[in-house]
């Protein structure tokens, strides 16, 4: 199979489902068009003009009849297509501990991704094959699309707002990254390589990097350079919500809503925090879009998690 | 023979009520006005197809070496905007429908004549001021205009660029307006709902969706104007906006045009099967259900283009399944128009060879809507090549096939002269086959992940660009040929008779071309496609015994 051209390697577990949709898509698809396609050049070869064969009214029983059956069996099929994908989709993602956690920065035009341990790359993504991988994206400018098409995903990454995608790469090896959204004038330029590798190359790749600060330090950093303890510590005399253990838990919001405290609840708490405030405070933060740039919000947002999550990277 | 069609050319029609050009510009003659609008539509369509010519040419080759990123960026906007805006959603209905409509239904002209002359001074003002902003300046955001790139960071021409469509966009809303009272207004007596012929319906479906979704449109893109001129915080997520509310927007219009492209082509598609197979319509009232159908479940599948946007998983789902359910009523008119041609009498002139590539190709753009339609899926080719092969086939393939087939079927009832079979045939074919051969190579690479709106791209799929290219230019040589077979028709082709095909359908009973107030005589309205009688045998030739 993986020598035939007009097959892409499948590199990741979501890959091999998206392939067997496709074909049994397709297998559907080339029963009707070739029923459709018979019927066709059997009643234009049989029925042309000139040629001795009955051309009476027809029956009652095709007029009607027929009629409620295919609209019946339309409707079976396409309700059946619609149960059969949805019954095999995976749930949606939620954030679990095992995950290898990257962060991924858009921008015209290119791909910044950063690792747990502070690791950074540009247009280039190294994973260990067998893991699974969680990436958080946001963009610094306009809408970008993250898209591997040998693991068959594709998430739109936007600004101001974090989107996810948790995948299971399953084959080593060397792919492309494309942005799929049209970005701008070098749209076409902001691609990049995913490189799956095994767990010791990944290891030994990891170790030769040169290493920044981890995420959730430059986060640490921030946080005390914009002064966000001198509301949200437990030493504070004001009233704000405390952050450890924040993450991960239901908030419940003045006005009776709940929220659930992730990435993009956090992010948005930080950008323009009276939209959804949390029941029993006053609403008095400002917001710090014009303090914070999008990777800034990612390290604060990464450093308020690692206070909640046990064992997170450190 | 030669004495009616001498007695038709001296007879007094459209044509040769004034010769001056201000008896064209002023005219409140649905059919002129049509004429009009045909010339308009040309003109959109050869700029919109030199564009892609361009683009096609430069894809030919991997890296980016034929023009500038930025002018690679400008030449597939103006392709999208002008196809879109300029030819397709007024083609059928503002040619066609603006010709035939009235003559259908057994009116002298539509309800509101001098509207529907501003409806084409808008037309005309809107999109020639859009496509010099589009040549002259140039627009990068291509023809969806996402935000926030086209509020907050293209630098080129958004702002007149969507003042523009928003201005085409009033003379689809009133074209509409005109046509739903028209139809509900000045049918002949005996012209029952249930008597319209299907291209009627199509057409007033059409004008449904253009008055219901063509002012969101406008709304959308003032609000793009707004942001970008005088910067109210709209979708700038930075200052509390949202950016996928633009796409929301965007495709609340967008989507039902697909629509007001295609239902049209359904009509048209119609007449012509039922004519050529000397046929019944089979199923007459439940195709008119599909197309109501369509019309009212379009509203409601916008979501489908959004599955990646980051819009929640649970409404994916409903777009999902709703997506699911438009397909239903279109697959089943596809059912009718091959029953139809069960026990007809078919001939295969060129309308009919234009009507079957039509059921073809839409049979192949509706199937593959199924694999949009499934969310893993579309997960994987939204964005590249598979979705631009997809909307092809429905809106080239379908909407375009009907067009020239709706202009080889009335060409002789709207100029009063024939034009030369065999040549028209052979246009047939070579655009059926050109255009398989250009689009079909892009389900291929879309799958394989080559993405939309890329200048330069890896090697590896190159030889699907080139197949691609290729086939474009068998498909430009194709749509050049009508073009010069039709100017020689209009000006030496045979006299044409009133009914050259035997059609059924009022338009048939009037003079070609038709006199300025459609008919000397009430015209009888019967039952439409009256091919033969309901019970009782028919002869080899399909002529009543």
């Amino acid at each position: 199979m993986t020598g035939m051209k007009l097959l892409l390697p499948e590199a990741s577990k979501m890959a091999r489902e998206v392939d067997i949709a496709f074909f049994v898509v397709l297998a559907i698809s080339l029963v009707i068009f070739l029923t459709l396609f018979v019927l066709l050049v059997a009643f234009a070869a049989r029925y042309r003009r000139g040629t001795c064969v009955p051309r009476g009214p027809l029956p009652r029983v095709l007029q009607h009849e027929i009629e409620i059956g295919w609209t019946a069996g339309t409707v079976f099929l396409a309700i059946f297509i619609f149960w059969w994908f949805v019954s095999g989709l995976p749930l949606p993602p939620r954030y679990a501990p095992n995950q290898l956690e990257i962060h991924v920065v858009a921008k015209q035009w290119m791909w910044k991704t950063q690792h747990p341990d502070g690791a950074r790359e540009i247009d280039a993504l190294h994973i260990p094959v067998g893991q699974p991988v969680r990436l958080v994206m946001t963009s610094q400018d306009v809408i970008h699309s993250f898209f591997v098409p040998a693991f068959r995903l594709k998430q739109d990454v936007l600004p101001g707002r974090d989107t996810e995608l948790v995948f299971t790469p399953t084959e080593p090896g060397t792919f492309h990254l494309f942005c799929a959204e049209y970005c701008g004038t070098q749209h076409s330029h902001m691609t990049g390589e995913v490189v799956v590798m095994t767990p010791q190359d990944y290891a030994a790749w990891l170790r030769a990097q040169p290493h920044g600060d981890t995420l959730v330090r430059q986060g640490e950093a921030l946080y005390a350079k914009l002064g966000c303890g001198a509301c949200h510590s437990p030493q504070s005399q004001v009233r704000a919500p405390k952050l450890a253990g924040v993450f991960g838990n239901t908030v419940v919001l003045a006005g009776g809503g709940r929220a659930i405290a992730d990435e993009a609840y956090l992010r948005k708490s930080i950008l323009s925090p009276r939209d959804e405030i949390a029941a029993g405070y006053p609403p008095i933060m400002p917001s710090y879009a014009a303090l914070a740039s999008s990777s800034d919000i990612e390290a604060l947002v990464a450093y308020i998690k690692s206070q909640s999550v046990q064992g997170q990277h450190r | 023979m030669s004495a009616t069609a001498s007695l038709t050319a001296e007879a007094p029609n459209y044509l040769r009520d004034g010769s001056t050009l201000g008896s064209w510009l002023f005219t409140t003659d649905h059919k002129r006005i049509a004429i009009l609008f045909a010339i308009g539509i040309t003109i959109f369509f050869f700029i919109g197809g030199t564009a892609i010519s361009i683009v096609r040419l430069e894809l030919v080759t991997p890296a980016g070496d034929l023009v500038s990123d930025d002018t690679y960026n400008k030449l597939f906007t103006i392709h999208g905007i002008v196809m879109v805006w300029f030819f397709l959603v007024p083609s059928i209905p503002a040619t066609f429908g603006n010709f035939l409509l009235p003559i259908m239904i057994g009116a002298k002209d539509l309800a509101f004549p001098r509207l529907n002359l501003l409806s084409w001074y808008l037309y005309i003002a809107g999109a020639a001021f859009t496509v010099i902003t589009l040549i002259a300046g140039g627009v990068d955001t291509g023809w969806t205009f996402y935000t926030p790139y086209s509020t907050m960071f293209s630098n080129t021409a958004v702002l007149t660029a969507a003042a523009g469509v928003i201005v085409v966009g009033f003379s689809s809303v009133l074209t509409g307006v005109n046509f739903i009272a028209t139809t509900h207004m000045l049918r002949a007596p005996g012209m029952t709902w249930f008597r319209l012929p299907l291209f009627v319906w199509g057409i007033y479906a059409t004008s449904l969706v253009m008055v219901l979704a063509t002012p969101v449109l406008a709304m959308t893109l003032l609000l793009v104007i707004a942001e970008r001129w005088l910067d109210l915080p709209i979708f700038d997520p930075s200052r509390g906006g949202d950016p996928l509310l633009f796409q929301h927007l965007f495709w609340f219009y967008s989507h039902p045009a697909v629509y007001i492209m295609i239902l049209p082509a359904m009509g048209v598609v119609s007449e012509i099967v039922a004519c050529f197979a000397r046929r019944r319509l089979f199923g007459y009232s439940f195709m008119v259900y599909c197309l109501v159908a369509i019309a009212v479940i379009g509203f409601f599948v916008w979501g489908h283009h959004m599955f990646v946007s980051g819009q929640s998983a649970y409404a994916n789902l409903v777009f999902s399944f709703m997506s699911f359910m438009v397909a239903v009523p279109s697959a089943i008119k596809v059912f009718n128009w091959t029953a139809t041609l069960y026990r007809g009498s078919i001939s295969f002139d060129a309308p009919m060879l234009y009507a079957f590539g039509f059921l073809g190709l839409f049979t192949i753009g509706g199937l593959t809507g199924l694999f949009l339609a499934t969310v893993p899926i579309d997960i994987h080719v939204t964005d590249t090549y598979f979705v631009i092969a997809h909307f092809h086939y429905i809106m080239v393939g379908g909407a375009v096939s009907a067009y020239f087939g709706g202009l080889h079927f009335w060409w002789p009832k709207i100029t009063g002269r024939m034009y030369p079979g065999s040549w028209a045939r052979f246009a047939a074919i070579l655009m059926f086959f050109g255009f398989n051969f250009t689009f079909f190579p892009q389900f291929v690479m879309g799958y394989l992940g080559m993405p939309r709106r890329y200048h330069a791209y890896p090697p590896e799929f190159q030889v699907y660009h080139v197949l691609s290219s290729a086939g474009a230019a068998v498909l430009g040589v194709a749509y050049l040929l009508p073009l010069c077979y039709f100017a020689w028709s209009f000006f030496y082709g045979k006299r044409a008779p009133a009914n050259p095909w035997q059609a059924t359908g009022l338009e048939w009973q009037t003079s070609s071309p038709p006199p300025t107030g459609n008919f000397v005589a009430v015209p009888a309205v019967t039952d439409p496609y009256e091919y033969h009688p309901k019970e009782g045998p028919i002869d080899v030739q399909g002529q009543l015994l």
